[in-house]
């Protein structure tokens, strides 16, 4: 419980941002950061704490959403259902994908391409499968109540998108503190050495894909409830596949506040960009996106949250540097 | 059932299509044998360029197949810094952060082209656009036999520097064995960046063998560099000729696969294979290196 206290205490602030009387324009850009910081939290996992660079993590949240969506327009489910079966599916499709790319030894380059491979192939897929509504999309009818899981106020979507990333923050922080998470991390410094000391790498790094699409699939699943839409190019785009590393990257890769912080820079960014322009210029955002991708692996390689730490460890002096980088 | 006419004119399509493909492809695979990192932002570079070469056409007149000639130096130079002055000093020598600085840079040039020039899908008219020759059963237009030709030639050329001058042989030494490179007084980061800058030139090439004959938008780089990357791992990642017989192969699968099962699926056609080979035979058909 000790080692969770960071982790409260940061849900327990951001929880009493609606009370404090905040605008919907600021909760609904509030809602939209904690989405992406959830997509990267499932990254983070994979990537940021196993080292395996998924360029293509657009595959678990489309999934995600595409099973909520579909579940309840076309099989009549109840929306709680279908969102944790949309959870469950991220997880099987991790299984799968781990399964098959780790078992063949794929790394670095060719793990990235074939995770953006397979998340090409499923929008494809997506964009003329009749079940998917194909190019036209999937609209989820409008139905504000609890059981729709569909709600009125912007503070009640902003208090589940919390507790959902609550959840996200929690589970990453238990697996930092497992001996799960050690083998994880060794996996990720030297995977042979790694397997050499007798970690099961392949195991090791198929379980954290499966975490890592449970819960970049949950960020799907709530990206339909929120906008009762989605489409080939939203659920499978490279847009996700990109935030979903951004976030994690820009924040700090392994760390478990990492993505959160990343989260609302980025989006903080994106919204300055496009009032700078006065949104009317497509791309804008995405540029600064780059941009900021490109400087912070330059200046500050262990993101924002490893830089502010070594920052403070040196400040302190005899402060070893290993430690740095540890949320 | 098909006649054969039409599949020898889709084999030959697919094959004039494939030469192109070759050729980022080639550019691909030169950065990758060397750097041993996938360049994402390969095809953005090829937009940039499909982009060049239509305002050059566009706005001076130049035809893209003199325009070649200026541009591929122009690109080199673009590469060259880009890796030098951008790549090299941001990732630190990891290769996980020289992959992110790609995708990254990737992700800047295509949304900055969107910002100049919209959305907007662009075509350029040559008065020779249509010509070509008729064989009976398939009709090969000129500007796709320039390109054909011309793929073969960079090749060459490629091999040609590679094989017979001082900087091709410290391209292999690097490729070989970097920190041995290194100790005989081979300035690696020099290399790297002339790496890149060729991969680069070969991508303002593929533009402008292209723009006769395709539309450029600031996504249009995009579909070409996927194919690549299966051309690339096809043949064997780093391997020449693998790269030119592998793009060939795709141009041809590609033909066929529309032609039996549509458009949209003809790609996943090409993607599934892609995935199948990654995972069955990640060094490819011609390739050493896992």
């Amino acid at each position: 419980m000790k080692g969770l206290v960071p982790v409260l205490a940061v849900v327990a602030v951001l929880a009493a941002v609606p009370l404090a009387g905040v605008s919907n324009v600021t909760l609904n850009f509030l809602v939209v950061a904690l989405m992406t910081a959830l997509a990267g939290q499932g990254w983070n996992v994979l990537g940021g704490y196993g080292g395996q660079y998924s360029f293509g993590h657009a595959a678990f949240f489309g999934t995600g959403a595409y099973i909520t969506a579909v579940l309840q327009v076309r099989y009549g489910i109840n929306a709680w259902l279908a969102f944790g079966l949309g959870i469950v599916g991220g997880a099987l499709l991790g299984a799968v994908v781990g399964g098959l790319t780790f078992r063949s030894g794929l790394r670095g380059s060719y793990f990235a391409l074939v995770t953006l491979a397979i998340a090409e192939v499923l929008r494809i897929s997506a964009s003329v499968a009749p079940i998917t509504g194909a190019g036209v999309g999937t609209l989820v009818k409008l139905d504000l109540h609890v059981a729709a899981l569909q709600f009125q106020s912007r503070a009640a979507f902003y208090w589940t998108i919390l507790a959902l990333v609550a959840v996200a923050l929690i589970v990453t922080r238990q697996i930092e503190r497992s001996r799960f998470g050690v083998w994880l991390i060794a996996v990720r410094e030297n995977e042979d050495a790694a397997t050499a000391l007798g970690v099961n790498a392949t195991a090791i790094k198929l379980a954290a894909m499966v975490i890592s699409g449970a819960i970049t699939a949950a960020a799907g699943c709530f990206y339909v409830q929120y906008f009762l839409f989605i489409d080939s190019g939203l659920a499978y785009g490279s847009w996700i596949s990109i935030e979903a590393l951004l976030t994690p990257i820009i924040g700090g890769a392994g760390t478990v506040f990492g993505p959160l912080v990343g989260a609302l820079l980025v989006r903080g960014l994106g919204e300055g960009a496009r009032m700078v322009t006065g949104g009317e210029a497509p791309g804008v955002d995405l540029v600064v996106y780059g941009c900021v991708l490109v400087l912070i692996i330059w200046l500050a390689p262990r993101g924002l949250i490893g830089a502010l730490a070594q920052l403070r460890g040196r400040l302190k002096r005899p402060a070893p540097l290993v430690e740095a980088g540890h949320g | 059932m098909l006649s054969p006419s039409i599949l020898i004119a889709a084999i030959v399509n697919g094959l004039l299509t494939g030469a192109v493909y070759a050729l980022v492809a080639l550019g691909l695979t030169l950065i990758y044998g060397v750097l041993h990192i996938i360049n994402f932002a390969h095809g953005t570079l090829l937009t940039a360029a499909m982009f060049a070469a239509y305002f050059a056409y566009r706005l001076l007149g130049i035809d893209p197949y003199a325009a070649v000639f200026v541009l591929a130096p122009a690109f080199f130079a673009v590469g060259y810094a880009l890796q030098r002055f951008v790549i090299g000093p941001a990732s630190h020598g990891d290769d996980r952060n020289m992959l992110l600085v790609t995708l990254g840079l990737a992700v800047v040039i295509e949304n900055a082209l969107l910002f100049a020039f919209r959305a907007d899908t662009r075509t350029i008219d040559l008065p020779y656009a249509f010509d070509g020759i008729d064989l009976g059963f398939a009709f090969l237009p000129l500007p796709r036999l320039i390109g054909f030709g011309a793929v073969f030639a960079v090749a060459l050329v490629l091999w040609l520097i590679m094989n017979a001058t001082d900087t091709g042989r410290a391209i292999r030494a690097v490729a070989k064995e970097k920190l041995g490179a290194e100790l005989a007084g081979i300035e690696v980061a020099h290399i790297y960046a002339v790496t890149f800058g060729l991969g680069t030139a070969c991508v303002a090439i593929a533009a402008c063998l292209l723009i006769p004959s395709y539309y450029v938008n600031p996504a249009a780089g995009n579909a070409f560099v996927l194919v690549a990357f299966t051309i690339v791992v096809l043949g064997g990642m780093g391997s020449v000729p693998g790269a030119l017989v592998g793009g060939l192969v795709i141009g041809v699968v590609e033909s066929l696969s529309s032609l039996f099962f549509g458009e949209s699926l003809g790609q996943i056609g090409i993607f599934l294979l892609f995935i199948v080979v990654l995972l069955v035979r990640p060094s490819g058909l011609f390739g050493a290196r896992a």
